[in-house]
């Protein structure tokens, strides 16, 4: 389906809100939820990863410097990563609008 | 047109409409008194005179999932349960009508604990009022009979692909024995064609059903689902009128009885029905201008048709076999007052509850309720509702 969530009608639904391609909730910005966002001191990254294995949401992956930063698209704002860092390079700050 | 009519009781005639249907699943519990439907239906798949999986579940709750199941892989399904045992599977009939999934369910109407009663009132079927099945309220055996099979080529047709919902009343209708006239098979055929659900669940074209709904969706497809019940009357009256062309028996949304230019009406729904059809005769015959119409389609509700049989009558007394406590008495009244508080004229409604946990209200005690329901409208009343017939 080419047009998003927000722009479908009743009319573009499936029947019975059937979902025949693969991946859908890909669409879904849970981004919106957040409150508190990540933020990074990368001189203290190690790249051990560990964020990205405790990250619930599963939104964390290497950027093309190998750094582990979150996708803020999905990112909900848990907090998990910046517990979870062994060298204190997450901290987290409030979203402001 | 050669027909035979056989003495056999309605919950029978009901099991072999669901074979005659040739029908792929069925998944139920017994409960009283749907009873004899769901035991005739495994006699018949253990007799080998049906060619279906017959699922004995061991609950409702179960016994709606499985029709989801087995529905959604494009089986024809039907189950049948009644009162404690609908109101067990509630959270499951929910989930039909929005996953578009054409199940066919009887429920042998029954009052709801507590007290416990195993008898008859509409109790049952106002617990899933708002679910967005189709709902067919029927009369007599023939009319259960006949309106199963309508029931699948309403609830299986592109157009519609809703779950529907088969009344009939426990005990007067499940237990009496009836000389019905059986449909024949070829005609059935003919009528009926094979159950097309256009996405079913198969292994080589995966998809995903009864998925979450973000608040950016959900709004929509509730709406789609509006939209849908309420384009399926339309279907419905043509399943009535294509099944009146082939087998001669005419169902209609709003059925009137000597209801035009009657300045007194009394509205009833299921078995009570007939009943009260034999006190409008014997009024008529006293030379009172009266009539009665009959409620046929619960869901969709039929507001045209219902503003359309009244609309040259001063007085409608509404029966109700059900009670919504603390609100505003019976729900087909409640529905009635809404479908015609807007109309500049309209006649004034009396409502009276009626027959709760298997009561039975007589001729008699029909002449009684349009005489005092005439009153009633006259005089005007505190009350919002009166229950026939309650020791005060």
């Amino acid at each position: 389906m080419a047009k998003s969530e927000s722009e479908m009608t009743w009319k573009d639904l499936q029947i019975g809100n059937i979902v025949t391609e693969p991946g859908s909730a890909k669409q879904y910005e849970s981004g919106t939820w957040r409150s508190q966002r990540p933020t990074y001191d990368f001189n203290k990254c190690i790249k051990c990863g560990l964020c990205s294995i405790y990250c619930p949401e599963g939104c964390i992956t290497q950027n093309k410097e190998g750094y582990f930063e979150a996708d803020l698209f999905y990112c909900k704002g848990c907090g998990v990563c910046a517990k979870e860092c062994w060298t204190k390079v997450i901290k987290m700050v409030e979203e402001v609008e | 047109m050669a027909t035979t009519r056989t003495g056999i009781e309605g919950s029978i005639a009901v099991g072999d409409a669901v074979k005659m249907c040739n029908t792929d699943v069925g998944a139920a519990d017994p409960i009283t008194p749907q009873t004899h439907i769901v035991e005739h239906l495994a006699e018949l798949v253990a007799n080998g005179e049906l060619d279906a999986e017959y699922i004995p579940v061991e609950s409702e709750h179960s016994a709606m999932s499985a029709c989801l199941g087995s529905s959604a892989a494009g089986a024809r399904t039907f189950t049948a349960t009644s009162s404690q045992g609908l109101a067990l599977m509630n959270e499951v009939v929910y989930v039909a009508a929005p996953m578009r999934l054409p199940i066919v369910m009887a429920v042998a109407n029954r009052a709801l604990s507590a007290p416990l009663s195993i008898w008859g009132d509409h109790s049952d079927m106002m617990s899933v009022r708002d679910t967005g099945w189709i709902q067919i309220v029927t009369e007599n055996g023939q009319q259960a009979m006949d309106n199963t099979i309508i029931a699948f080529r309403i609830a299986e047709d592109p157009r519609v692909l809703l779950p529907t919902m088969v009344h009939l009343d426990g005990f007067n209708l499940t237990h009496v024995i009836e000389p019905i006239e059986f449909p024949e098979q070829e005609k059935i055929n003919q009528y009926l064609p094979k159950n097309r659900f256009p996405l079913p669940l198969n292994p080589d074209k995966p998809v995903a059903m009864g998925d979450f709904a973000p608040p950016a969706i959900y709004t929509e497809a509730k709406y789609a689902q509006e939209m849908n019940i309420q384009n399926s009357k339309k279907v419905i009256i043509q399943a009535w009128d294509e099944f009146a062309k082939l087998f001669g028996r005419k169902y209609n949304p709003v059925e009137k009885y000597h209801s035009d230019g009657a300045k007194t009406l009394i509205m009833t729904m299921g078995s009570a029905g007939e009943t009260a059809s034999v006190a409008i005769d014997e009024l008529r015959k006293e030379g009172m201008n009266i009539g009665q119409i009959r409620l046929r389609l619960w869901r969709p509700f039929p507001f045209d048709e219902l503003k359309e049989a009244v609309k040259d009558a001063d007085v409608l007394i509404v029966m109700d076999r059900a009670l919504s406590h603390g609100g505003p008495g019976g729900p087909v009244a409640s529905e009635v007052k809404s479908a015609l508080y807007n109309l500049a004229k309209k006649p004034k409604v009396v409502n009276y509850v009626i027959s709760l946990g298997g009561r039975d209200t007589t001729v008699s005690g029909y002449k009684d309720i349009v005489k005092k329901g005439i009153e009633i409208a006259a005089k005007g009343s505190k009350n919002e509702f009166e229950i026939y017939g309650v020791r005060e």
